[in-house]
């Protein structure tokens, strides 16, 4: 019984394999054609992947949702102002299809794949977490649609590799570092110590390394007291406050976000840490509202670039404002900024591509040629796709320091000193850190 | 020396919450043998009705230290009602089959009220931090520590003392005692084997609602929560000894210590620095501090 | 007559598989493929539990495999899919070797707790690891086979292809040693330890070979993944990831080795419909999936195949 078996088994593999290659024919065959003219569609549709479970949802994700959907509905009625008042994209209606991000990087491959193939979105606007950022771009690039990442902060994406169709239209984490570690130093010109308290992961470690190298740079003999590297998520931080209340340093550096954020500022006031020592939370404008009295004064806060209370006073930002506090009563954080960037990006370079094909509905390849190295307006002011060959946003950054308002029960921001693009972002074609330790070579600042 | 202090307070008082949240994984092991994964999802309830109470009573302008009964209340809320409900409505179906059945029955649990809570919730965050601020500040060491980090040490020893009370002084807990060392036997013996399950799995629901509840003032209540929780917990009461009362604490106190050490001296370490405390107990000791070694049958 | 009407549809099943990936539409190529490389992780997962050894750490060997092509690719420039898969069920089975020495101690919740800490310890120095990328991962290049460099939509049906393959030879080694002296020992050990040692069989050497095997299988089914995705970061050596492998391993049940391929593409398939058409509820669908599975299905979804099958045989 044993050979014949043997036999019948390779004979099912030598035919496996002869299949093998003719389903790899099959599908050279089959796999062409992407229509070049194309007719105006009844729709568009943007899918758009936010953190809608798990820890980054309450902070980011959900404002981000909540932005995209203000954002859309105001688009379709072309309530938007100027220069977006036309309706939807270049007239044309946009649908949104939201997916949650949560489930880390395999999954949103398969995620992205998905909505770009089953359910056949027009483009794809999202992520906040850097680990799927660099992954799903591979996947946008062999796909051939755009993506606009909207939130997510590593610089590695556009420095270690090129893309056509991947965009970023917020600026990378380095400005929040670079701007803290100015922003520290012009109001404390004496400083000597500096500690840090940072999630152990790529974002706490990239904040903390950038933030640490652009000190050193600045002020060379500046010491570190004490580093502290707790898990993510976390919760707990007796012991690190316990840890930095006993190295007693001058400023306290922390890129925290969401709960651990808040849950650091309930644990460390109590204890006097924000008394003793000049605590800088570089994502810290999104609590502002949130805590009220809670918030101690005197924390330096940062919003990853012009948003919220740094955001400059144009009408986008205005209508932005009062629209967000209208339906969701609590005026927008940054998430929401970013998200605006990137939809509105889309629809500047979307109609850009419009007009330069004398009004026809545009392929992904002249929109994505429409968005390499736009200026296009935002609720944050202009913002200029000036880095990554034209597809990386170079944005300036604002830092100020909290102080609670009574009459709205809010706080607000005072001292805020705001860095130009260039002051706080490597000139084109510049690794961020060799761009740090150089000492900012090119960097232009007033 | 200040350095050792620190260690030695910041790492009881981590020992004291890490007991509090773990115990009552440990009871439910011991009486049932399951590996309870909900446990996270009651401490986030616990968390979530505690805060939702809590600012409710502030609102209504309630006396502030009745906020501390208010949090004991939501500990007992959550327990009593949902621990029966998940018992009789889920668990009991799947008795009788392997431990990991049973541990996926309770992940399945998990996940479907991890969405409830969001449902009901929403994703923004709750403050309840008043409790936490209430008490003031005392120096300890030459550091300045919360009064109410020593309040959580004394509500870990209430729990510990409670139970060892309970299981030694009472003819109830003798009964529960008698159903964790045989089941077959008390059963053949006329104990009432399910309603002693029901009890136990309620009071393991109360005690990780009870974690959740008193650790609603030292953070914001968010979606999460309750994933982190897990693990430390399992890490917990594996290195003390599953269903062994002094092996939570043992193991709870270890832990502790050990990771406010990392914190003080070696801050990078304190990512995987439990998990090489466990991998290292279960090296030298396979079931534990305080495991016992199941007898095999020929 | 039946074990040559198995290998039969075996063949046949695996012709329909590798016929499909002309067929199937983009989306579902690349499902089924990441979904057939897990099953491989899930695969290893069921031998262990069939001696009643339930391992909440594959993701350790899972990830090994994964880095092993993430390194090679990125740092190395080794491209070609069977080096970098050689590569890491060479690198997972020689860390198995090592650990295993400890693991074939354990039973029952420890040994799930033992292998659950050793994935964790891996997980430490991955996040820690920054020529990795800390925790946002690196990008693994696109394969290449044997200095073929296909372009991207036929990289898809090839890396399609050979996973089928890889699952199908898997499959049918798996059912040769299920059935061989040292594979049948599994459910005596889950039984009766000791009768075991009485019968003359070493039960620590028939499971530390079960351990390796799963470890192989879980490099390679990690090597696969890194190659179809094309991206890997520390979440492979996560406890969730290697519950998850648990969690689909009962889904699909242990009786058969076909069944977690079945479990597998099952609950990609559900998760992925999950995510589209319920995306704030996805996780309270899976959870109810799986109580349904559990106390509905108590053998797995497999077994729902072997009792059709059984039906048709008579």
């Amino acid at each position: 019984m044993r050979r014949p078996r043997m036999l019948g088994r390779l004979r099912d593999v030598v035919a496996a394999l002869a299949v093998a290659g003719a389903a790899v024919g099959a599908v050279q065959v089959a796999g062409v054609g992407d229509a070049a003219a194309q007719a105006r569609p009844a729709r568009v549709s943007i899918g758009i992947v936010t953190f809608l479970s798990g820890g980054a949802a309450g902070p980011f994700g959900v404002p981000a949702r909540n932005g995209a959907e203000i954002l859309v509905e105001a688009l379709n009625e072309g309530k938007v102002p100027a220069p977006y008042a036309e309706k939807g994209l270049g007239g044309v209606p946009i649908e949104t299809v939201f997916v949650d991000e949560a489930g880390g990087a395999t999954r949103q491959v398969t995620e992205l794949r998905n909505l770009v193939q089953r359910q056949q979105v027009d483009l794809v606007i999202g992520y906040i977490s850097s680990g799927d950022c660099l992954a799903v771009a591979p996947v946008a690039e062999e796909l051939k649609k755009l993506l606009v990442l909207f939130d997510c902060g590593t610089p590695r994406i556009f420095e270690d590799r090129a893309y056509k169709y991947v965009f970023r239209t917020a600026g990378h984490a380095v400005l929040d570092s670079v701007g803290a570690a100015r922003y520290v130093l012009a109001r404390k010109p004496g400083l000597r110590t500096i500690a840090g308290i940072n999630q152990n992961y790529a974002w706490g470690q990239d904040s903390w390394n950038d933030f640490r190298a652009a000190m050193l740079a600045l002020k060379p003999d500046v010491k570190e007291a004490s580093v502290q590297f707790p898990k993510l998520f976390a919760g707990q931080y007796g012991a690190e406050i316990s840890a930095l209340l006993g190295a007693n340093p001058e400023v306290v550096h922390s890129s925290f976000w969401g709960g651990d954020m808040e849950a650091l500022i309930l644990q460390g006031a109590p204890r006097g840490l924000f008394d003793k020592t000049q605590v800088l939370l570089t994502p810290g404008e999104t609590v502002l509202a949130r805590l009220g009295r809670r918030l101690p004064d005197g924390i330096m806060v940062g919003a990853r670039g012009p948003h919220g209370p740094f955001a400059p006073d144009n009408e986008l930002n205005r209508w932005l404002i009062a629209a967000y506090q209208d339906r969701y009563n609590t005026p927008p954080t940054y998430p929401v900024y970013h998200m605006a960037q990137a939809i509105l990006g889309v629809k500047a370079a979307w109609e850009k591509a419009m007009k330069a094909a004398g009004g026809r509905w545009p392929t992904t390849d002249q929109v994505v040629a429409a968005l390499e190295r736009l200026t296009f307006e935002s609720p944050s002011g202009p913002i200029s796709m000036s880095l990554g060959n034209g597809h990386q946003a170079a944005e300036p950054v604002a830092y100020g320091v909290t102080k609670f308002d009574q009459a709205s029960g809010r706080s607000r921001v005072v001292d805020v000193v705001r860095y130009d693009a260039a002051c706080v972002n490597p000139p084109e074609g510049v690794k961020s850190l060799d761009w740090i330790t150089s000492g900012f070579k090119g960097a232009k600042c007033p | 020396m200040t350095t050792a202090a620190a260690i030695l307070v910041d790492g009881v008082i981590y020992a004291a919450w890490l007991f509090v949240i773990s115990v009552g994984l440990s009871l439910i092991y011991g009486v049932m043998r399951i590996l309870n994964v909900a446990h996270g999802s009651l401490y986030a309830l616990g968390a979530y009705t505690a805060a939702s109470l809590v600012i409710a009573w502030f609102g209504a302008g309630g006396a502030p230290w009745v906020s501390y009964l208010l949090l004991l209340l939501a500990a007992l809320a959550v327990g009593l009602v949902l621990g029966p409900l998940v018992e009789r409505g889920v668990l009991r179906w799947a008795y009788g089959r392997d431990e990991v059945v049973l541990l996926l029955v309770t992940y399945s649990v998990f996940l479907i009220l991890e969405d409830l809570t969001k449902l009901v919730w929403g994703v923004d965050p709750y403050y309840a931090s008043q409790p936490y601020a209430l008490l003031g500040r005392v120096a300890v060491a030459g550091l300045a520590y919360s009064v109410y980090d020593f309040a959580v040490v004394g509500c870990a020893l209430l729990v510990g003392g409670g139970l060892w009370a309970v299981f030694n002084r009472t003819r109830a807990g003798r009964l529960v005692l008698a159903v964790i060392h045989d089941r077959e036997v008390s059963l053949a013996m006329g104990i009432n084997v399910p309603r002693v399950y029901v009890a136990a799995f309620a009071a393991g629901a109360a005690l990780a609602a009870l974690g959740g509840a008193i650790t609603a003032p030292m953070i914001s209540v968010v979606p999460g929560i309750s994933v982190e929780i897990i693990v430390l917990a399992f890490a917990v009461v594996v290195i003390g000894g599953l269903g062994s009362l002094g092996g939570a604490a043992l193991g709870a106190l270890i832990v502790g210590l050990v990771r406010a050490a990392a914190v003080h001296t070696l801050p990078q370490a304190e990512l995987f620095i439990i998990y090489a405390v466990m991998a290292l107990v279960l090296a030298l000791r396979p079931h534990g501090l305080f495991g016992r070694v199941e007898l095999r049958r020929i | 007559m039946r074990g040559r009407l198995r290998a039969l549809a075996t063949a046949a099943g695996t012709l329909a598989l590798l016929l499909a990936g002309a067929v199937l539409p983009a989306w579902a190529l690349f499902l089924g493929t990441v979904a057939l490389a897990k099953g491989l992780t899930i695969l290893g997962l069921v031998f262990l539990m069939r001696a009643g050894l339930v391992s909440f750490g594959q993701g350790l060997y899972y990830a090994l495999g994964a880095y092993a092509a993430g390194f090679l690719g990125e740092h190395l420039g080794v491209t070609d899919a069977f080096a970098v898969l050689g590569a890491g069920v060479v690198l997972a089975v020689l860390v198995a070797a090592l650990v295993g020495v400890l693991m074939v101690q354990y039973r029952e919740i420890f040994f799930a707790m033992l292998s659950l800490a050793f994935s964790m310890i891996l997980y430490g120095v991955l996040v820690k690891t920054q020529t990795f990328g800390s925790t946002d991962g690196i990008n693994v290049p696109p394969a290449t086979f044997l200095g073929w460099a296909p372009a991207a939509g036929r990289l898809r049906v090839a890396l399609y292809l050979l996973t089928v393959l890889a699952g199908a030879a898997a499959v049918a080694a798996a059912r040769r040693y299920a059935l061989s002296t040292l594979g049948s020992l599994a459910h005596a050990i889950r039984d009766n330890e000791i009768r075991v040692e009485y019968l003359g069989a070493s039960v620590a050497r028939a499971i530390y070979v079960k351990y390796l095997l799963a470890a192989g299988l879980a490099g390679l089914s990690g090597g696969l993944v890194a190659l179809t995705v094309g991206h890997i970061d520390p979440e492979m050596a996560y406890w969730t990831t290697s519950g998850e492998f648990v969690f689909v391993a009962l889904l699909g049940g242990t009786g058969n080795v076909l069944a977690p391929m079945l479990g597998s593409v099952v609950f990609e398939v559900a998760r992925s419909y999950a995510y589209a058409y319920s995306p704030y509820t996805w996780q309270m669908l899976l959870g109810l999936l799986m109580l349904a599975v559990i106390l509905f299905v108590p053998h797995g979804l497999g077994s729902l195949a072997e009792r059709w099958s059984a039906r048709r045989a008579r």
